[in-house]
């Protein structure tokens, strides 16, 4: 039972991946910058992955390492698609909320502990 | 003083370098944040400011930066293959280690060396009496000393050589 | 020429972050998801990063990757701590295939 979840698990990723990057290129002008489109959507599905672990974690630890690592990413998609629009200040709203990610974290964690803020 | 002046000039530099813009406006605000961030918080900061310039300490730190970075991809490689296995091939635990590092700045370099570090995850630090409690993906021994020859050792020889 | 490499780095970048995101999903307690995200997802975020800078070139953007690696490497293994301790403190237990807890010892010795 569980060998067959690991397959049907491991057939959907890789249709997916498939299908998302092999898909016909229409013109090979610009394929740099429709490759990295392609590649965004790799992380878009990683991001899904975050939101599914914060929808169903067994209890508060878990939602707030999802919340986490989300932040993390978003630095990554801030850094992709400064590529291909060639938009500078991207990397600026990246810095930005990594900073203010990490400080909530912080915060968080000083809750989940059960201590007040200026100990 | 010195610390605070120090920390002026980085931070200075930090607010120049992300503004990215040297006209006259960005200067004085510049210099006012400068000011205003190192005369709060310079006492967080080290006593011993000037410990990198040093002939002794400076080649062990451009040793440890290309080994700690084999070190991280040894480790994405290790966790990448233990996520795709069919039988998830861990044996968690925490276990406890001994450490003679008695600095902050040393305590705070060797914990986040062992969280980037294949295997590991740093749980908690008890300063006074120097241990460790670190979270092991693949427990090998339980005893204290065997798991400090593992996983703390290699470190540990060149940070005391850093830092202390 | 540059190009390529930073595509090079960029898919070797985005393929570490899925593992490291597939790992928070398949790994079964809260120690175990971050020990395999934290991990994965630094580095791949660094290796996206320096993959920009190979692309902008010695300019705002790519400095300012630079600058963001340095910020992402001093700071991640800190969140990582703080939020497996305030998870141990708070009092999620382990796995039950466990092996050995060596700090709830410790602390039910102390109290």
């Amino acid at each position: 039972m569980k060998r067959l979840r690991y397959f049907l698990g491991l057939i959907a990723i890789v249709a997916t991946l498939t299908i998302v990057i092999f898909y016909p290129i229409p013109s090979l002008l610009a394929w740099q910058s429709i490759f990295l489109k392609r590649v965004f959507f790799v992380l878009i599905l990683c991001g899904l992955f975050c939101l599914w672990r914060i929808l169903i974690g067994p209890t508060a630890a878990d939602r707030a390492v999802g919340l986490d690592i989300m932040g993390i990413l978003i630095l990554g998609f801030c850094a992709i698609l400064g590529i291909p629009t060639g938009r500078d200040w991207y990397i600026d709203i990246g810095i930005a909320w990594a900073l203010q990610s990490f400080i909530s974290i912080l915060a968080l964690g000083k809750y989940l502990e059960g201590r007040r803020f200026d100990e | 003083m010195i610390k605070r002046v120090i920390l002026f000039i980085g931070a200075f530099f930090t607010w120049i370098f992300l503004s990215w813009d040297t006209d006259m406006e960005h200067i004085i605000v510049g210099i006012a944040i400068g000011i205003f961030v190192s005369f709060m918080t310079a006492d967080l900061f080290e006593k011993r400011t000037l410990i990198l310039v040093n002939l002794k300490r400076c080649p062990w730190f451009f040793y440890y930066i290309p080994l700690f970075i084999w070190e991280c991809i040894k480790a994405n490689i290790d966790g990448a293959y233990r996520v795709v296995h069919p039988d998830l091939p861990i044996r968690p635990g925490i276990v406890k280690v001994r450490t003679t590092l008695k600095s902050d700045t040393g305590l705070t370099f060797l914990a986040n060396t062992l969280t980037l570090k294949p295997g590991t995850l740093t749980v908690d630090i008890d300063k006074e009496n120097g241990f460790l409690y670190i979270h092991w993906i693949d427990v090998k021994t339980q005893g204290v000393e065997a798991a400090t020859e593992l996983i703390v050792h290699k470190f540990e020889r060149i940070l005391k050589k850093i830092f202390e | 020429m540059n190009e390529i490499f930073g595509l090079i780095f960029i898919i070797v970048g985005v393929a570490f972050d899925f593992f490291g995101c597939l790992g928070l999903v398949r790994l079964p307690d809260v120690y175990n998801r971050l020990h395999s995200s934290i991990k994965c997802v630094t580095l791949g975020t660094s290796s996206i990063l320096f993959g920009l800078f190979l692309f902008k070139g010695f300019n705002e953007a790519g400095l300012k990757a630079l600058l963001c690696i340095l910020f992402l490497i001093l700071t991640a293994p800190v969140t990582a701590h703080v939020l497996s301790r305030s998870a141990h403190k708070s009092g999620v237990k382990l796995w039950e295939k466990s092996v050995c807890d060596k700090y709830s010892e410790d602390k039910d010795a102390l109290s």
